[in-house]
């Protein structure tokens, strides 16, 4: 394959674009996460550096970066040192696969809004996002404390008991869509699944896959170490779990692979169970409106729709950062063998149980 | 031991209740009147019995202390600190007065102790100090608050 000028333009572009917004999950996550905990709780939150408290991110930065990257004597030097690096790789690469929009035709080349169209798509995501835990036991081991190892601990045994409902609900998914290429199930999902007069359902995984959904957010919740499920972080039992040990910036990119993961967790989420970058109903007629008040033509058309249907896979994504927090704040953490119970005996038998009720209906053809 | 709760048939499902949950957060957020008060700019309304920085009354720019000890033997935390003098047109009064405010636990019981009404607890609380303070006569001269 060769890629001209044009082409190498527009992936750097891509790339860049990804990668910034990524790099600025954490501080608006930071921020979203204190302002919005204290209003649930009849607080006012952290109000008082920049408009909104919108500065305390950067002053948390300013803080990670000039206090002193030390290393505590007993740990093992080089992998405490790479363990935040090995956590927060998978995460950014991840997102390479997750489309973000359609594509649109400028002069003789097809631009696709999306880094990478693999054709193992959900699966490289899967496996990739599997190898994040590789830096959390890192962490664990290599700290030499015992807290921080237990951490780990529970870190990779919930991941190996959640990993499995993980994939088997998105088995669901991949036998409607009959793909595992992201940019195709995103696509599939524009299709209308019931008319009902003037309402329009579209083919989202949430309206033929409710059950995988319910699993799949269930699971993604586990695998990004996020209330209810955050025991490796459990302060009150394991101090502060796998991050111990750390200070400044190591600290600073561990926290920072979490949010990482839990925006990939949520464009998994949007890309496969609503409708990846498929409007939002109303946009379809927004942009028409748009189209004909400022009187555009073809390719200013084509543009416009591109924005829309970005900034409705951003929205989307954006709810389901904002139903991490909101369930971080309203649900109390689960006890491990609660956790291990509903991993194991509940979710695991309803995951199984959704592939055979979905593939007895693509027999009935129903779906 | 571990005592199970019995649940009812729609807790069962867990489901209902994480959504209930998530109402009622979302609820407290949008409609839920915030606490905070926003303190250099908003204070809070002590009742007038708060027991503040101390200071002695004057009447006429004269020290209605009389330095009869009586404030001193009732403190509890012994930081009340008297030298007792003479003066011409006054019997007996205080060269020194000094409270060791770290040592004070705000009780209050010199004020009750107090037959010349001398020595008062204001309704202040901002007393944070760059250093160890002592608070000097002159600094307790100083007549805070309208008790």
């Amino acid at each position: 394959m060769t890629m001209d000028l044009f082409e190498v333009g527009v992936m750097a572009a891509k790339i860049m674009m990804l990668v910034l917004v990524l790099l600025h999950v954490a501080p608006v996550m930071a921020w979203v996460e204190r302002r919005g905990s204290a209003l649930m709780q009849n607080r006012l939150g952290p109000n008082r550096v920049g408009p909104l408290g919108l500065l305390y991110s950067l002053c948390d930065a300013i803080k990670f970066i000039w206090k002193e990257d030390k290393a505590p004597g007993h740990v093992e030097p080089f992998y405490y040192t790479i363990a935040p690096l090995v956590s927060i790789i998978p995460a950014f690469m991840t997102f390479a696969a997750v489309p973000f929009g359609s594509s649109i035709i400028v002069g003789d080349h097809t631009v696709v809004f999306q880094i990478a169209n693999l054709d193992v798509g959900l699966l490289y995501v899967l496996s990739i996002a599997s190898l994040g835990v590789y830096g959390i036991i890192m962490c664990g081991w290599s700290s030499n404390n015992k807290y921080a190892l237990l951490g780990s601990l529970r870190s990779s045994s919930q991941m190996i008991s959640y990993e499995l409902s993980l994939g088997l609900s998105l088995i669901g998914a991949i036998m409607v869509f009959s793909s595992v290429k992201l940019g195709d199930i995103a696509a599939a999902q524009g299709q209308t699944l019931l008319s009902l007069g003037p309402l329009n359902i579209p083919k989202w995984g949430i309206f033929i896959q409710p059950v995988g959904f319910i699993i799949f957010i269930t699971a993604i919740f586990a695998e990004t170490n996020r209330l209810p499920f955050d025991l490796p972080e459990g302060e009150s039992e394991i101090v502060a779990g796998y991050h111990l040990e750390y200070g400044s910036l190591k600290f600073a990119l561990l926290m920072m692979a979490e949010y990482v993961n839990m925006f990939v967790g949520a464009a998994m989420i949007t890309t496969i169970y609503f409708g990846g970058w498929q409007f939002l109903p109303g946009m379809g007629r927004l942009s028409v409106m748009l189209g004909s008040a400022f009187s555009l033509d073809g390719m200013a058309r084509e543009w416009l729709r591109v924005l829309l249907e970005i900034s409705s896979f951003g929205l989307k994504v954006g709810f389901f950062m904002w139903f991490f927090v909101w369930v971080r704040w309203t649900l109390p953490r689960f006890r491990y063998d609660q956790l291990m119970d509903l991993g194991w005996r509940v979710m695991l038998p309803l995951s199984l149980a959704n592939i055979f009720v979905t593939g007895f209906l693509i027999y009935l053809g129903v779906i | 031991m571990l005592v199970k709760a019995k649940l009812g048939f729609f807790q069962r499902f867990y489901l209902i209740e994480i959504v209930t949950g998530l109402y009622i957060t979302m609820k407290n957020m949008l409609f839920g009147k915030t606490v905070t008060i926003q303190y250099p700019e908003e204070r809070r309304n002590y009742s007038e019995r708060f027991r503040g920085v101390h200071y002695i009354k004057a009447t006429n720019g004269v020290e209605n202390c009389t330095a009869c000890m009586l404030c001193p033997t009732v403190c509890p935390a012994e930081c009340i600190h008297i030298e007792a003098g003479e003066r011409p047109d006054k019997e007996k009064y205080p060269i020194k007065f000094e409270i060791d405010v770290l040592r004070c636990c705000f009780c209050g019981m010199c004020e009750e102790a107090c037959p010349k009404d001398a020595i008062k607890l204001s309704t202040i609380y901002e007393m944070s100090q760059m250093q160890r303070e002592v608070y000097e006569k002159d600094f307790l001269l100083d007549q805070r608050g309208s008790k």
